[in-house]
C-alpha cells in the first residue's frame, strides 16, 4: 500500500517541481520566480520526506526541518530586496 | 647548558637596552656591556677543560625528524672565535656609548648589537650545521638592521638592502651545500662531520657541496667577485662597521671555512678555488683600497684584502698556513677594530672622513694620532708589530705555495699585495695624520673624550704586545684554535719576531720599500689608474637587481593582472592540460563497475539542475535573476548531498545558501543591477568551448573513478570513529579530533576573515568612500512600509524555536549529523531574521554582546581544550571521552571533542554576524533609518518623496 502512495506522490512532486520550473523561467515578474523557487523548496521537503519514508529511515528529517524552518528567510531576503533595496535596515 | 647561556645570554639580553634607556644612556651601556660581559664570562669558565683537551658539548632535540638539533660544542676554534666576538664586541659597547649622538635611539642600537652579538656565538658555537645556518641567517638580519640603523640616509638602507641580498643568497646556497655534506656523512653534527674528511672528499657529491658552501663563505666574507657589498655596508654608524665589518661578521666566512677545513681543505679544487680567490681578492681588494679617499672605504676595502689573505692561507691547505691563518685572524681583528674606531673618532671630531680635507691630525689630537699610527703600522706590517708577524707567516706560506707550472706566480703576487698593503697604511697615516696642520676643516678638530680612545688604546696596547712577546700572550690562543683545526698535528712553528734572515723577510724588505715608493708617486698613478675605465660594482648590482625584479614583475603580471577572469582561465587550461596528459599516458580509462540506477526523481532534479546553470549562464547579467537561480542549483545540490547520503553536508549547504543570498543581496543594494557586456563575441566562444571541454573532462575522469573499484581511507576512519573519537557521526568526529588541528587553524582564518570585513568596511566608511555613500540614491522605487508586521510577528515566534534546533543540532553532533559548525549557521539565521524583519537598529539594541569577542573566545576555548590534553601529557587537542551516570538523565557520554565543538560554534556565529552586520552598516550610513522604540512596536510607514513613493 504504502509503495504505491510513494509512487504516486513521486510523480505529483515530480511534475510539480517541473511545473515549478516553468514558472521561473517564464517569470514575467520576479515576484512569480521567487514564489516559484519557494514552492520548489517545500516540494523539496515533501522529497525529503518521501525518500525517508521509503528508506525507512528518520536520519533525513532534519533536512527536512531546517528548510522550513531557514528556507522561507532567502524568500523574506528576495522579497525585502525588492520592496525596499536593503535587506537588513 | 652553560654552554647554550653563553650563546642565549645577547638574545635574552636584547630586550634589556629598549628598556634601560629610560634611565639614561650610561646605564643603557652599562646594562648591555654586562650581558656581554657575562657571557663572557660563561664562556671563558670552560676554556680551562678546552684547553686540557676536553671538548665541552651541550645538546637538545629540536626537530629530530629534520636532523635538527639545539647542540653547541666548544673547541680552541670555537672558543677563540666567541671571545674574539664577546671581548671586541665589550670594547664597541664602550665606544659605541660617546660615539652616538643625543638623537640617535641608543636603546634600538643597542638591542641590534646584542641580537647580532648573539647570532655570531651561535655560528661559532654551533654543533648542528642546520643550527648554525639559522645563526648564520641570523647575522644576515640582525646586521641589516645595525647597517640600515640610520634609516634617514639612503645610502644606508641601499647598503643594508645589497648586503642583505648578497648575503642572504649566499646562506642560501651554503644551506644546499650543508645538506649534501649532510647525506654524505648522514649526520648534521659537527663533530661527527669533521672526523670524515676521507669519506666527503672521495664522495662524487664533493664539488657541488664544496662549491655551495663557498658561495656562502664568500659573499659572507666578501671574496671577489662579491666584494663590492662591504664598502656600500659602511653606511653604517663607526661602531657598526668596526664590529661587524672588521672583527666579526665578514669573519664568518673565514670562520667557516676553517671550520671545514679538515673537511673539504686538501683536493686540487679546494687549491684552486679557494687559494685563486684569496689571492685575487687580497691584490684587487688591495688596489682599490688605496685609491678610496673615504677613510671607511679604504679601511673597508683593506679589510677585504684582509680577508683574501686569510682566505688564501686556508687554500694553502698545510698545517703551516693554517697556523697563520688562525694567528692573522687575531691580529687583523686587534689592528682593523682600533683603526675602524680611529676613523670613527676622525668623522665624529672633524666631521669629515675624506682624506684629501685632512692631514696633520696627530698635532690636534695627539692620542688619537698616535693609536692611529701604531694600528697602520701594524697593518703595513711594520716590526715590531703583530701584524709584521703574521705576514711574515703569510709570505713564508706563500713561498712554499709553488705550483709547478707558474713556481714565482703566489709568491710573486702575495708580495705585490704586501706591497700595497704597505702604501694604503701608509696612506692612511701620512695623508690624515701627519703633514702640515691645515686650516681649513670642517670643524676643529681635538681629541674626543676618555670613553672614545680608551678601547682604542687597549687593542693598540694588544697590537704592540702580541707583536712583542707573541709566543707568551698569543701563544696559547693560537695553538689551542689550530690544534682544534689540524687535529692534533701542530706542524713546527714559532711565534717570534726574528727567525733569521729569511726569504719571507727579504720579501717583506722589498713590499715595505715599494709600498713606501708607491705612496711617494702616488697622485701620478692615481692620474693613470683614473683615466682607465673600470667597471662599477653597485651599478652592475643595481642593473641586475633591477632586471631580476622587471623579470618577476611580467610573470606575475602576466599571469595575476588583477582580472578574475584571467585566473580562472588559468587554472581551467592547466586542469585541462594535466587531463589531456593523463589520457594520453594512458593511465586514465573506464573502470568496470556496473552503475547503479537512478529514478525518474533523480533526472528531474537533474534536469533543474541543469536549467539553473544553463539560465545562470544566459542571464548572467541580470544579477538578480542570476541570484535567484544560483538559488535553485543550491536547492539541488542540497538535494542530491542527501540523495546520495551526506547528510551533514546537506544540512551545512541548506544553511550556507542562506547566509550568502542575504549576503549577496546585501551587496546588491549598493550594486548596479546589470552588468555590463564588456567581453567580445571572439572571447566569448573561447571562454565557452574551455568552459565546455574542461567540463567534460571532468565528467569523463569522474565517471572514471566512479566506475572502477578503489580503496580510500573512509573505511578506517569509519572504523576508528567510535573507538577513537568516541562519536557515531565520522563527518564530526573527523572535524573535531581526526583532524582537528586543520579546524582549529580554519576557524582561526574564519575570525580572522570576519575580523578583516569589519577592518576593510570600517576603513571604506570613512574618506572618499563615505562621501559617495552620503551621495547614494535608491535606484529602484521603493515600498513604503519599512518593517512589515506578519515578518515582525512571525521571525519573534520563530527566534525561540530556531535557538532551540540550533542546540539540538550542536548537541547530537557528535553521534548523529549535525555539530557546531551546522548549528552555528542555524543561529546566525536565526539572528538575523530579526535583523531584517525588526530593523538592524531594533535588534541591535536587543543583542548584547559583540560579535568580535565572540570570535575571540571561540578561538580561545578551541586552542584552550586542545592545551588540555597537555595536562595528561597527551599530544595537543588529543579530545577524551567518558560515560558519565546522572540521577534521572542516566548514562551520558561526555567528550572533549564537545567543547572544541563549541568553540567551533561561537567563532563561527561571531564570524557570519560581524560579516553581516558590517555590511548593512553601509546602507545605514546611507540612509539613517528611525530605530522603532517598544517590543512590539512596528515601524509605521514613512512617506516616501513623491518620485520614488511608488509601491509593489
Amino acid at each position: 500500500m504504502i509503495e504505491l502512495a510513494l509512487t504516486i506522490t513521486y510523480a505529483a512532486v515530480g511534475v510539480s517541481l517541473l511545473l515549478n520550473l516553468v514558472r521561473l523561467a517564464r517569470g514575467p515578474d520576479p515576484t512569480d520566480r521567487i514564489l516559484a523557487l519557494d514552492t520548489m523548496v517545500i516540494n523539496a521537503i515533501a522529497l525529503i520526506m518521501l525518500l525517508g519514508i521509503a528508506q525507512h529511515t528518520t536520519l533525513l528529517f532534519e533536512a527536512a526541518m531546517l528548510f522550513a524552518m531557514v528556507g522561507f528567510v532567502t524568500t523574506v531576503a528576495f522579497c525585502r530586496f525588492l520592496l525596499r533595496g536593503d535587506v537588513i535596515e | 647548558m652553560s654552554l647554550a647561556l653563553v650563546v642565549l645570554l645577547p638574545f635574552i639580553g636584547a630586550i634589556l637596552p629598549p628598556l634601560m634607556i629610560r634611565s639614561g644612556r650610561t646605564v643603557c651601556a652599562t646594562v648591555t656591556g654586562s650581558v656581554t660581559l657575562s657571557s663572557l664570562v660563561l664562556l671563558l669558565i670552560h676554556a680551562p677543560a678546552v684547553y686540557r683537551g676536553e671538548v665541552p658539548v651541550v645538546a637538545y632535540e629540536w626537530l629530530p625528524s629534520l636532523g635538527l638539533r639545539f647542540s653547541f660544542f666548544a673547541d680552541g676554534f670555537g672558543l677563540f672565535f666567541a671571545a674574539l666576538i664577546l671581548a671586541i664586541g665589550l670594547l664597541i659597547i664602550i665606544y659605541a656609548r660617546f660615539y652616538l649622538g643625543r638623537d640617535d635611539p641608543m636603546g634600538r642600537f643597542y638591542c641590534y648589537l646584542l641580537l647580532f652579538q648573539g647570532a655570531m656565538l651561535g655560528i661559532v658555537l654551533s654543533d648542528n650545521v642546520l643550527l648554525l645556518l639559522i645563526f648564520w641567517e641570523l647575522t644576515s638580519l640582525s646586521s641589516f638592521l645595525l647597517i640600515g640603523y640610520w634609516r634617514h640616509l639612503p645610502e644606508g638602507r641601499q647598503g643594508a638592502r645589497m648586503a642583505l641580498a648578497v648575503t642572504g643568497g649566499g646562506g642560501l646556497a651554503m644551506l644546499a651545500g650543508m645538506l649534501l655534506l649532510g647525506q654524505i656523512t648522514g649526520s648534521y653534527e659537527l663533530t661527527e662531520i669533521l672526523g670524515q674528511g676521507e669519506l666527503v672528499r672521495a664522495s662524487p657529491l664533493y664539488l657541488p657541496a664544496l662549491l655551495l658552501i663557498l658561495l656562502g663563505a664568500f659573499t659572507k666574507s666578501a671574496q671577489f667577485p662579491f666584494h663590492f657589498w662591504l664598502p656600500h655596508a659602511m653606511a653604517a654608524p663607526t661602531p657598526v662597521s668596526a664590529y661587524l665589518h672588521s672583527a666579526t661578521m665578514v669573519k664568518a666566512g673565514i670562520f667557516l671555512l676553517g671550520r671545514l677545513w679538515p673537511v673539504l681543505a686538501g683536493t686540487e679544487a679546494w687549491f684552486l678555488i679557494v687559494g685563486g680567490t684569496g689571492l685575487v681578492t687580497m691584490v684587487i681588494a688591495a688596489w682599490i683600497a688605496l685609491f678610496k679617499d673615504d677613510l671607511k672605504a679604504l679601511l673597508a676595502f683593506s679589510t677585504v684584502s684582509h680577508l683574501g689573505l686569510v682566505t688564501m692561507l686556508w687554500g694553502f691547505a698545510t698545517p703551516f698556513a693554517a697556523v697563520a691563518a688562525v694567528f692573522h685572524i687575531l691580529n687583523h681583528a686587534t689592528f682593523k677594530c682600533a683603526l675602524f674606531m680611529t676613523a670613527g673618532i676622525v668623522d665624529h671630531e672633524v666631521h669629515s672622513r675624506d682624506a684629501r680635507r685632512l692631514g696633520g691630525l696627530l698635532h690636534l689630537m695627539p692620542i688619537t694620532g698616535t693609536l692611529a699610527l701604531v694600528a697602520s703600522a701594524s697593518m703595513a706590517g711594520l716590526p715590531p708589530l703583530n701584524g709584521f708577524l703574521s705576514k711574515e707567516m703569510m709570505l713564508e706560506a706563500a713561498g712554499h705555495a709553488r705550483p709547478p707550472a707558474y713556481p714565482w706566480l703566489v709568491p710573486g703576487l702575495a708580495t705585490f699585495g704586501a706591497l700595497l698593503s704597505v702604501a694604503y697604511s701608509a696612506r692612511y697615516a701620512v695623508h690624515v695624520f701627519l703633514g702640515p696642520v691645515r686650516d681649513d676643516y670642517p670643524q676643529h678638530p681635538h681629541d674626543p673624550p676618555a670613553g672614545m680612545w680608551l678601547p682604542v688604546a687597549v687593542l693598540v696596547a694588544l697590537v704592540v704586545l702580541i707583536g712583542l712577546f707573541p709566543a707568551a700572550i698569543a701563544g696559547p690562543i693560537v695553538a689551542g684554535a689550530s690544534d682544534a683545526i689540524l687535529g692534533g698535528a701542530l706542524p713546527d712553528y714559532k711565534l717570534a719576531l726574528w727567525h733569521g734572515i729569511t726569504p719571507a723577510l727579504l720579501m717583506s724588505a722589498v713590499a715595505t720599500a715599494g709600498g713606501l715608493v708607491l705612496l711617494a708617486l702616488f697622485w701620478p698613478v692615481r692620474a693613470v689608474r683614473d683615466a682607465m675605465p673600470r667597471p662599477e660594482a653597485k651599478r652592475i648590482f643595481d642593473a641586475i637587481v633591477l632586471g631580476a625584479a622587471n623579470a618577476a614583475r611580467r610573470a606575475s603580471y602576466g599571469l595575476h593582472n588583477g582580472q578574475l577572469q584571467r585566473y580562472v582561465m588559468f587554472f581551467v587550461v592547466s586542469v585541462l592540460v594535466l587531463i589531456l596528459v593523463g589520457w594520453q599516458t594512458g593511465r586514465l580509462d573506464a573502470g568496470t563497475r556496473e552503475p547503479l540506477a537512478a529514478g525518474y526523481l533523480a533526472g528531474i532534479a537533474w534536469l533543474l539542475l541543469l536549467a539553473g546553470c544553463i539560465g545562470i549562464v544566459a542571464y548572467h547579467r541580470q544579477r538578480f535573476l542570476a541570484l535567484i537561480l544560483t538559488s535553485l542549483v543550491g536547492l539541488i545540490v542540497s538535494l542530491a548531498f542527501l540523495y546520495l547520503s551526506a547528510p551533514d553536508l546537506a544540512l551545512t549547504q541548506i544553511s550556507v545558501e542562506v547566509v550568502t543570498t542575504i549576503l549577496m543581496l546585501l551587496a546588491l543594494n549598493f550594486l548596479p543591477k546589470e552588468t555590463v557586456a564588456e567581453s567580445s563575441v571572439a572571447r566569448r566562444l573561447r571562454d565557452g568551448a574551455l568552459a565546455l571541454g574542461s567540463g567534460a573532462a571532468f565528467a569523463a575522469i569522474v565517471h572514471d573513478v566512479l566506475t572502477r573499484d578503489f580503496t580510500s581511507i573512509s573505511a578506517y576512519h569509519l572504523e576508528q570513529s567510535k573507538p577513537g573519537g568516541g562519536g557515531t557521526n565520522v563527518v564530526n568526529v573527523i572535524l573535531v579530533d581526526f583532524r582537528g588541528y586543520d579546524t582549529y587553524g580554519e576557524i582561526i582564518v574564519l575570525g580572522i576573515a570576519g575580523l578583516a570585513i569589519f577592518a576593510l568596511l570600517d576603513g571604506a566608511l570613512r574618506g572618499p568612500a563615505a562621501r559617495r555613500l552620503a551621495r547614494w540614491a535608491p535606484d529602484q522605487p521603493r515600498a513604503a512600509d519599512l518593517h512589515p508586521l506578519i515578518p515582525v510577528v512571525a521571525t519573534r515566534v520563530m527566534l525561540p524555536l530556531a535557538l532551540m534546533v540550533g542546540v539540538y543540532i550542536f548537541l547530537r553532533g557528535h553521534n548523529l549529523p549535525g555539530g557546531g559548525f551546522i548549528s552555528a549557521l542555524v543561529v546566525a539565521i536565526a539572528l538575523l531574521m530579526q535583523y531584517m524583519a525588526s530593523g538592524f537598529g531594533w535588534a541591535e539594541q536587543r543583542i548584547r554582546f559583540d560579535y568580535h569577542v565572540l570570535i575571540g573566545w571561540g578561538v580561545l576555548i578551541a586552542g584552550l581544550t586542545g592545551l588540555g590534553a597537555w595536562l595528561f601529557g597527551l599530544p595537543f587537542l588529543t579530545s577524551g571521552f567518558d560515560y558519565f551516570h546522572f540521577p534521572v538523565v542516566g548514562e551520558v557520554e561526555l567528550a572533549t571533542a564537545a567543547i572544541f565543538d563549541l568553540g567551533v560554534f561561537l567563532t563561527v556565529v561571531g564570524a557570519v554576524m560581524v560579516a553581516l552586520a558590517n555590511l548593512s552598516r553601509i546602507a545605514r550610513r546611507a540612509e539613517p533609518i528611525p530605530v522603532p522604540q517598544e517590543p512590539m512596536d512596528y515601524t509605521a510607514p514613512v512617506p516616501e518623496p513623491a518620485t520614488t513613493a511608488e509601491g509593489r
